[in-house]
């Protein structure tokens, strides 16, 4: 079968050091894949080579049939990958709609329209509308971006990759710097998307790994250590010993802060 | 202020429309209330107004702060004069051919400017400013080297009419000319394509990974703010009917962006107003502080920046935004 994503022996070096190593990766459609592992382990090199910020050394990726290796990220973007950043990057001088406005535009098609204001294109302003809906920020529409708390920040980030109606969600560390209660209800929101979205997401916080992912990959040291469902990966030998070193591995997954 | 705001900003509307009609009628009655040099000086500041609105669509709404917008304005004032002398007097045939002239330029250079960004972009127009001034300066056959071309004929405003020469009527015809430009670029500036350009200021990675490429707009804007500036060079030419090497050296350049600065980025209005400003001072104040005007728009630029941070279009009071 192949995935929607498909990444083959994908591979950055940085002089000597090789920051990802011949990674193999499917995402199929429909999942909910989490990329995990221990800083260092080229997740967030992995996101650069696939949402097309960064080249590869070496490797192929391929996108709902196509390679697209040598794409640049606009063009990977305008095929349906999303990508939300990993610390948040709005346009802080627009009020909130009109970001996620700047999404549905593009996808409608209209961003070098030069005559009519562009309130008055309906259709972008009620798609924008929705999404702002889907996230729970629609009372703060009118608000700067600016103007909008950490967590909020996070939610636009999110109306605004929706707002493309992507195939793919590509999530860098979502939940970074959020509150439990914010994580929790980020975690709902993901969830919500069903399987229309597929999401690949990258994350640190283990409880939102394991309360999303259909399918969860371990990275150590630019490798693949593991993959499968979240059962499998949970009771893998290798990913408790490289992963934790010595200690136990429930004491990461249902210890402490729980 | 459109798009998302538009529903609170409904009811600011009235007000605004009927501030911005008395402005209309008030600079349409100039000319029966004024003497004619008077005219003259404001009619060269609408020409300068042109010329930083359309700076502004670049600098303040797409982020391009250009620091060489004398070298399509001063190719549109030398094809307006060329013009002029050996071809047509007709002024609006004149105003379209530098703007398109202005447009010409700016697609020349812009194909390689517009990929630099911030201060690298400035120091590139800076350089590109220049040397079109150095050739302004050498190009002798064409330009008149540095004793520039003097003896342009008045404009007329169609075929055959008779030769502009009341400095009333001239300012009528450079009102009427600002005014349709500088609609045109607010029509672009509220556009759903200056929404892009804004995107693009604020955070040109996050408009490429929602899919645009930001090379056709950025090069867009930049010749038409090429454009605004030539157009804005003949309306300048029709006024003084004479061009030099000095209508397209730095200095023009710089007091177009300090115009810009001083009014406020991004708002199109304030940067008239700030063109008035630059103009008045260095044409009425500097002759009466023996030619030390630079030094007061020096002074003007730091109170601007200090007490103005966001210029003239930022003084207004605000009103509390309804939360929709």
């Amino acid at each position: 079968m192949t995935g929607l994503l498909e990444t083959e022996r994908l591979t950055r070096r940085y002089g000597s050091l090789v920051a990802l190593d011949e990674v193999s990766l499917s995402v199929a459609a429909g999942a909910r894949h989490a990329v995990i592992g221990p800083n260092g382990a080229g997740k967030s090199t992995l996101f650069a080579l696939v949402t097309g910020s960064l080249r590869p050394t070496a490797g192929r990726i391929r996108f709902d049939g196509q390679d697209v290796t040598g794409r640049p990220d606009h063009a990977r973007a305008r095929a349906g990958m999303a990508k939300t950043f990993q610390h948040s990057s709005l346009f802080t001088s627009l009020p909130v709609l009109d970001n996620v406005a700047l999404a549905t535009r593009r996808a409608a098609g209209l961003g070098m329209a030069m005559v009519r204001p562009a309130g008055r294109h309906a259709a972008v302003r009620e798609a924008a509308m929705r999404q702002l809906e889907l996230v729970g920020l629609a009372g703060r529409a009118a608000v700067p971006a600016a103007a909008l708390s950490h967590g909020e920040r996070r939610q636009l980030e999110v109306a605004i990759a929706l707002a493309t109606s992507p195939k793919l969600l590509l999530l860098d560390e979502p939940t970074a710097g959020m509150s439990a209660a914010d994580s929790a209800r980020f975690a709902e929101l993901v969830e919500s998307l069903g399987a229309a979205v597929t999401v690949l997401i990258i994350e640190h916080d283990l409880d939102v790994v394991f309360r999303l992912a259909t399918r969860v990959t371990v990275l150590h040291l630019g490798r693949v250590l593991a993959d499968g469902t979240p059962d499998e990966v949970r009771a893998d030998e290798t990913v408790q010993r490289a992963y934790l070193g010595d200690a136990a591995l429930d004491d990461l997954f249902f210890g402490g802060t729980r | 202020m459109s798009t998302a705001t538009e529903a609170p900003a409904a009811a600011a509307r009235p007000a605004t429309a009927r501030a911005a009609g008395a402005v209309l009628v008030l600079l349409a009655l100039v000319p029966l209330l004024v003497s004619s040099n008077v005219a003259d000086m404001l009619t060269r500041v609408l020409a300068f107004a042109l010329l930083a609105i359309g700076l502004d669509l670049l600098a303040g709404v797409a982020g391009l702060p250009s620091l060489g917008q004398a070298a399509p304005f001063g190719v549109g004032a030398y094809a307006a004069a060329l013009l002029g002398k050996h071809v047509t007097t007709v002024g609006p045939v004149q105003l379209v051919a530098a703007a398109a002239a202005g447009a010409a330029l700016a697609a020349a250079v812009g194909w390689l400017l517009v990929r630099s960004r911030g201060t690298y972009f400035l120091m590139l127009t800076l350089a590109v400013g220049e040397i079109v001034h150095e050739l302004a300066d050498r190009w002798e056959g064409v330009t008149g080297g540095t004793n520039g071309l003097a003896g342009v004929p008045a404009i007329t405003l169609y075929p055959g009419g008779p030769p502009v020469r009341l400095a009333g009527v001239l300012y009528w015809y450079v009102l009427a000319a600002v005014l349709v430009c500088a609609g045109l670029l607010w029509m672009v500036s509220r556009s759903a394509f200056g929404q892009t350009l804004r995107g693009i200021r604020d955070n040109e990675e996050r408009m490429r990974s929602l899919g645009y490429r930001t090379f056709p707009p950025k090069y867009a804007v930049f010749c038409i703010a090429g454009a605004a500036a030539g157009a804005a060079g003949s309306l300048w030419v029709a006024q003084s009917r004479f061009v030099s090497p000095a209508d397209l050296g730095f200095e023009v350049s710089a007091m177009a962006l300090l115009a810009v600065v001083i009014g406020g980025r991004g708002s199109l209005w304030g940067a008239a107003l700030g063109a008035a400003v630059v103009v008045l001072v260095r044409e009425e104040l500097s002759p009466q502080l023996g030619g030390r005007g630079p030094l007061v728009l020096g002074l003007v630029f730091v109170a601007a920046v200090y007490l103005l941070p966001r210029g003239f279009a930022g003084m207004r009071i605000h009103r509390p935004r309804g939360e929709a």
